[in-house]
């Protein structure tokens, strides 16, 4: 009966996720690496200026040795793996400069434009979620019709809709992702609208559970007001499910950041990534795919912390 | 604070109170015309089955009939004061003050994800002045007072982390935290094991001498005869009968509240019939001799005094768990027993014993950490896994709750069909390659086991509580089996439903031959069905033996405790 202790667990705990952690890293530079190569065209041309490009066998040739091209793929990947677990993310080909300061220069507008969504997300599904469970029937049924629909639309779709709405017509906001507050509104409603549409359907379903429940009947009984019910009592159960989706819904976000950085021209990682993999820059395309890795590994992370915070139950056990 | 709280005035007075719900809620109400009262002090016990309106009385006194319900009432008054017609406002301010509410199961009445101190504090949070101190000091006295003796840490644990008698005291501090003079108490103890049952009913015996007027609402006679001074019994929303409780237990008038007496099953002896046979017409006439003297069924066929073999041995069985912590815990320490042919064994215990644990282990559905398990004289828990599935056929097994024993959507057709087939080649949706002998299999079943060919097509979730056990004790013989194992097969149903499944598998018993494992939290129930008895506590066995034996001069100081706490009828 070797009762093992509180701390020693927790280490335990901690060992097994960055174990799990590095495991993830490690698949997402392996898939990445060969999943690029896939794409026909040579990566010395890319190099060189793209396909495009009159390049001499000669020079093409310079290329492949001063990028180990010319190695067979497995050495090619080893020394990748190894230069990586240096921190090194190597040089990119297009753009000749080094790949670790390009992207965490491209990291802080796309992790705002997540955030933002992300947040905006749940404002948008927790009231649309609070007034269709309290309206009757007739609610019931708009709000889980509203939240059908918006998760159902494609981001490039609602885009355009939303500039043709508020730019073109209206004339109220840009259409292209201008430096402020404004140019943020349109891509931020891209991303949230959908998001907005998955976490409102949960957060509904179990708020009603919650309504239903004999410790609300209980807290009636009590003289708790509607109010009380609400927010002392269902609001955290209706949360919690949603809580969990969101360190998914963060990497939704960012493949949509993709989409959505490309329509309003708006700089941040997804661009840079849609444009190295255009032009086959290798080494860019694997650093934004990790760090993309890192944000979601770190996100699931908060996640559970902030689940750990909102259900008291998993702290015991 | 300003209404007036007359001090003669009755906790409750209803007359004439009717409440429909929906549209055609006028047409046929649920409530039709009760009328009640309660006085400071007393305790008022309203009896009947499920469906028969208890729950709904509760809640109507509570202004909690909820939004689609129509209430009325010639008159209906809390502490004196009328209540009829009061906006949402005010009843917001009668609620914890004038009546308290009590619910079943505490694990799911007190919030989950808070503290119990805090859910006891919320009453006196929304109805007085007091200041986070004062109320926190008020917490802690309740928590006394309720008999939780280690207030200070307990206020700090959510309901999760109480037992089933310690939230169900914290449920009773909430609800008695502005001294309410009515206190409604909805089922407060099924859920509970005997011993604790005890214990609750003992508090609330002690808050009504303390002044508080009691509102017990059950399915259950002997248990609200305990501290019950008038019983109510309610049937098809309206009061049947009402008296005080003394002579409602022992001269009752009508066949509804005869027919509750004749199902309780403590100290009814083996082989008696504890429900009234087919579904007599209950009409609300007085007295029908019909029901009066459920006669003692004939003895079984010879086969009940002939040599018996054992079907069914475990020895020596031994089953640890690891907690999620990392601790280990002996579920089963040491259990053996021996089952012989045609006899029923009880295994009786309360939560927490392991008694669920010997059950898997005897289907072999676990694998012990030590012992055996011997079927039909042949290895069983330590054959391979080939040679046990030849062997289960001879098993049957009936679960508390048949309804999550089912799969969904399948119909009550499908799944008897798809136990016939012994499980193996699905029939899933595709009703054209039945076979007509199966489907004369399926007949037989449900004929067995006393339901209509007219249930064939429904599903689990529109089944009554009763029908679905009986629908799981058809599943359970379709493979012929010699033996059945019964873990807790009565214990969500309603008295008079459990004395018809009780009924169902002593005749079942008799008919087929069966050999009977059954086990159950519930003395009384082990009492009427055993000849064997085993009294588990821990993971081990205390006492076994003879059922008549045991019962008589039960010897473990466990057993004499378990026995004192059974709920009986006799004054």
């Amino acid at each position: 009966m070797a009762e093992v202790g509180r701390g020693t667990r927790v280490f335990r705990g901690a060992l097994a996720r960055l174990g799990g952690a590095l495991f993830v890293l490690w698949m997402v530079a392996t898939l990445t690496f060969f999943a690029i190569r896939l794409i026909p065209g040579d990566p010395a041309e890319a190099i060189l200026g793209g396909p495009g490009s009159q390049t001499s066998p000669e020079a093409l040739a310079a290329v492949r040795a001063e990028y180990g091209l010319d190695q067979p793929v497995l050495v090619q990947y080893l020394a990748q793996l190894a230069r990586l677990a240096t921190g090194d993310l190597g040089r990119s080909y297009s753009l000749n400069q080094d790949v670790a300061p390009l992207l965490i220069g491209q990291l802080g507008g796309t992790l705002l434009l997540a955030v933002l969504a992300l947040g905006v997300a749940w404002l948008l599904a927790l009231g649309l979620a609070t007034w269709s469970t309290r309206g009757g029937r007739v609610a019931w049924s708009v709000g889980s019709g509203l939240e059908i629909v918006a998760a159902a639309l494609p981001h490039f779709w609602l885009a355009t809709a939303l500039i043709v709405l508020f730019s073109v017509w209206l004339g109220w906001l840009p259409p292209i992702s201008t430096p402020g507050v404004a140019g943020l509104v349109l891509p931020v409603l891209t991303l949230a609208v959908p998001l907005a549409g998955f976490l409102g359907q949960i957060m509904r379903e179990s708020l009603l559970t919650a309504l239903e429940s004999p410790f609300v009947l209980s807290a009636r009984a009590r003289g708790e007001s509607e109010r009380g019910v609400r927010w002392v009592h269902s609001i955290r159960h209706a949360a919690l499910p949603a809580i969990s989706l969101s360190g998914w819904a963060f990497g939704s976000l960012i493949s949509g950041a993709v989409v959505v950085e490309t329509i309003f021209a708006r700089p941040g990682l997804g661009r840079t990534l849609l444009n190295a993999v255009t032009v086959r820059d290798v080494p860019v395309v694997v650093g934004a795919v990790l760090i993309v890795a890192v944000g979601y590994i770190l996100m699931t992370l908060l996640t559970d912390l902030a689940q750990r915070i909102a259900d008291p139950r998993l702290r015991t056990r | 604070m300003s209404d007036e709280t007359g001090t003669g005035a009755p906790a409750v007075r209803v007359r004439n109170l009717v409440v429909g719900f929906g549209p055609g809620g006028d047409a046929d109400p649920v409530l039709n015309g009760i009328s009640f009262e309660v006085a400071p002090g007393e305790c008022l016990a309203i009896v009947g089955e499920s469906g028969s309106g208890k729950s709904v009385t509760a809640r109507s006194l509570l202004g909690l009939a909820g939004e689609n319900a129509r209430v009325s009432a010639d008159e209906l008054s809390l502490a004196g004061s009328d209540v009829r017609g009061l906006t949402e406002q005010h009843w917001r301010r009668r609620r914890g003050r004038d009546v308290g509410l009590v619910l079943q199961d505490a694990l799911v009445s007190l919030d989950p994800l808070r503290p119990v101190g805090r859910e006891i504090a919320d009453s006196l949070r929304l109805h007085t002045d007091l200041g986070a101190a004062a109320r926190h000091a008020r917490v802690l006295e309740l928590l006394d007072r309720v008999g939780l003796p280690d207030a200070a840490t307990e206020v700090r644990k959510r309901a999760g982390e109480l037992s089933g008698g310690q939230r169900q005291r914290a449920l009773i501090a909430a609800a008695i935290a502005l001294d309410p003079p009515l206190l409604i108490a909805d089922e407060p103890t099924t859920a509970l094991d005997v011993t604790v049952q005890a214990q609750i009913l003992e508090l609330l015996a002690s808050l009504k001498r303390a002044g508080t007027g009691i509102l017990l609402i059950s399915h259950d006679l002997a248990v609200v005869g305990r501290i019950a001074d008038r019983i109510a019994v309610l049937h098809e929303g309206r009061i049947v009968e009402q008296g005080p409780a003394h002579e409602m237990l022992t001269r009752p008038d009508h066949p509804v509240t005869r027919q509750m007496l004749a199902a309780i099953p403590v100290d009814k002896p083996r082989g008696l019939r504890l429900s009234v046979r087919a579904a007599a017409p209950v009409s609300p006439s007085r007295s029908s001799p019909a029901l009066t003297s459920p006669g003692l069924a004939s003895p079984g066929p010879a086969g009940r005094d002939a040599p018996r073999h054992t079907v069914l041995e475990a020895v020596g069985l031994v089953k640890r768990f690891t907690r999620p912590g990392g601790a280990e815990q002996l579920a089963v320490d040491g259990v053996s027993f021996r089952l012989a042919r045609g006899t029923t064994l009880g295994i009786v215990g309360e939560s927490g014993s392991g008694k669920t644990t010997t059950a898997r282990l005897a289907l072999a559905l676990t694998r012990p950490d030590a012992g055996e398990v011997r079927l039909l004289g042949q290895a069983f828990s330590a054959a391979s896994a080939k040679q046990r599935r030849l062997l289960r056929p001879g098993l049957g097994a009936v679960y508390q709750d048949a309804l999550s024993s089912f799969d969904p959507r399948l119909s009550v057709e499908q799944v008897l069909r798809d136990a016939v087939g012994g499980g193996a080649g699905r029939t899933g949706r595709g009703g054209a390659s039945v076979s007509t002998a199966d489907r004369r299999r399926v007949l037989q079943l449900l004929d067995a086991v006393g339901l209509s060919q007219g249930l064939l097509g429904r599903r689990p979730r529109s089944l009554s509580g009763g029908q679905r056990q009986r629908v799981s004790i058809a599943r359970a013989l379709a493979s012929e089996p010699q033996i059945l194992i019964c873990d807790e097969p009565v214990s969500s149903l309603d008295v008079t439903v459990q004395a018809q499944v009780l009924d169902l598998l002593d005749e079942l018993q008799r008919d087929r031959g069966l050999s009977l494992l059954f086990i159950s939290h519930d003395l009384g129930v082990i009492q009427h069905v055993s000849d064997q008895v085993a009294v588990m506590r821990g993971g081990r066995i205390v006492e076994a033996g003879d059922a008549a034996r045991v019962f008589a001069a039960p010897e473990h100081p466990y057993t004499q405790d378990l026995l004192g706490a059974v709920p009986r009828i006799g004054f």
